[in-house]
């Protein structure tokens, strides 16, 4: 499945019209140890772009901004209890589903070579 | 922007994949491996930390006719040889303008270490009150490793002469580490057993490199500051600072009266008319961590601000300190912090966070 990435720093793979979100490595690289995941309500529905979820690090807090908008279907709520799961492995570790309502959203975002570059580039 | 200064162990820090952050001017590790694993060496083993960004003054004179002792809220006259204590530099209003340390290293010679923010303002505060003896600055040439941790005896007693035992809390000895001059002080920023190492530049990345191999962990100011402020401890710029007094701040209990100094007509005011601001300490009981100049509430009114905040890994919670308007502030109604997502509530509690023993 092609992953794709934001400018924010989150990850989309989209089978069908649902697209799995999570964070890139290099944003969990950057917050550190990871302390606190606030997910999405199942059911709410949210624009590309918009601040859906909250996490949180020792240091540092910041939003999750989803890549495409959508509902959302479904959360990894073992992230409630094992927020480290993150740092253990960013690119593996899902943090929630929409059921997308706009496909061609995703072809917007950038795939790994081009979000490469952009992480160079900042 | 001003290029930011390096300490003598940079190219330790760089060899080791630190993360660096400007900081008061220096670039210095945030973190090595991760702020979590730093905060638990300290608490459990021994983390080491750079803080050559600190600075030392050292004065030379009189202590008695030189106009020292009313420099800073520290009785310098009464502080035994040997010994060290925390107190403050205040303006005439009882603003801080620094808090520091002082040692006494002979009836005659003391030595200041203060923050890397304000070594200038300081030493020009400091200067001024003085009529005579020899005031110099060596924070250039000092470099400063701080290793902290039930472990930090035995690893630091391998490269000291004598018994460490010896070595009381605030209490400091001058000696050697690998045939080099060092100010051995038995005191930290951590709420742990440890130490602070006092060298020449030239020597401090042998020790450093010594003291990882003997098994202490480097660790970086994230977990510096994580460390601190489970203790409680203030930090400058955050808690401190010209515009509140160590009573506002919560700390007014430092402060040695019996003498004159700088600013104690102010806090003498303040004493006898109650201060205006006062320091808080909460958790969030939760996960959520409060962060620097969050507004704190209650019964719908701001009330204050959070000075510092964090997640705090040995409470397993987030901790916070606040600064309040004291008319506004009531102990027994509840108290929440504002953040960009709605509130956080917030639970008073009595410091430090992290109860020990």
């Amino acid at each position: 499945m092609a992953k794709r990435y934001s400018n924010e720093h989150e990850w989309a793979i989209l089978e069908g019209d649902i697209a799995t979100i999570g964070l890139s490595a290099y944003a969990v690289e950057q917050l550190g140890d990871i302390t606190f995941v606030e997910l999405p309500e199942i059911g709410a529905t949210a624009n590309k772009d918009d601040s859906i979820a909250f996490i949180e690090s020792v240091k540092a807090a910041s939003d999750i901004y989803t890549p495409v908008g959508g509902e959302v279907i479904e959360i990894n709520e073992e992230l409630d209890d094992k927020p480290e799961l993150l740092n253990e492995d960013a690119e593996g570790t899902w943090v929630f589903k929409l059921k997308v309502s706009d496909a061609s959203e995703f072809e917007t975002l950038m795939d790994e070579s081009a979000y490469k570059a952009y992480i160079e580039s900042l | 922007m001003q290029e930011l200064k390096r300490t003598a162990l940079f190219e330790k820090h760089k060899i080791l994949g630190a993360k660096n952050i400007g900081f008061c001017g220096w670039e210095m590790p945030v973190q090595y491996e991760g702020i979590l694993k730093e905060h638990e060496a300290c608490r459990n083993s021994a983390a080491l930390f750079d803080t050559s960004h600190m600075g030392e003054f050292f004065f030379e004179g009189n202590l008695l006719f030189s106009g020292i002792n009313e420099a800073t809220t520290i009785d310098v006259l009464k502080l035994p040889v040997g010994k060290c204590k925390y107190g403050f530099l205040l303006n005439e209003n009882g603003g801080v303008i620094d808090d520091l340390i002082i040692y006494k290293v002979s009836e005659e010679r003391l030595m200041f270490v203060v923050n890397a923010s304000r070594i200038d303002t300081d030493f020009k505060a400091i200067e001024k009150c003085l009529d005579n003896g020899v005031f110099t600055n060596a924070s250039e040439q000092t470099s400063k490793i701080d290793i902290q941790g039930p472990k930090s005896k035995e690893i630091l007693q391998k490269l000291v002469p004598f018994d460490l035992d010896e070595l009381g809390f605030f209490s400091f000895a001058e000696s050697t580490i690998m045939d080099t001059f060092a100010l051995v002080s038995r005191t930290g920023y951590t709420g742990e057993l440890g130490y602070e190492l006092y060298l020449d530049n030239e020597i401090a990345p042998k020790v450093w490199d010594k003291l990882v191999k003997l098994g202490a962990t480097p660790a970086g100011l994230g977990a510096r500051d994580v460390l601190r402020l489970e203790m409680g401890y203030s930090l400058y710029g955050q808690e401190l600072d010209e515009d509140t007094t160590p009573i506002e701040a919560g700390v007014g209990f430092f402060v040695q009266y019996e003498k004159h100094f700088v600013g104690k007509e102010a806090l003498l005011k303040q004493k006898e008319e109650g201060a205006k601001r006062k320091t808080i300490a909460f958790t969030t009981n939760s996960k959520r961590a409060p962060r620097h100049g969050m507004e704190i509430w209650q019964n719908d009114k701001k009330i204050g601000f959070v000075t510092s905040g964090t997640f705090s890994p040995s409470v397993n919670s987030g901790i916070g300190l606040g600064r309040v308007e004291s008319d506004l502030f009531d102990k027994d109604e509840p108290l929440e912090i504002k953040t960009g997502r709605g509130s956080i509530p917030i639970f008073l509690t009595k410091l430090p966070f992290l109860k020990k023993d």
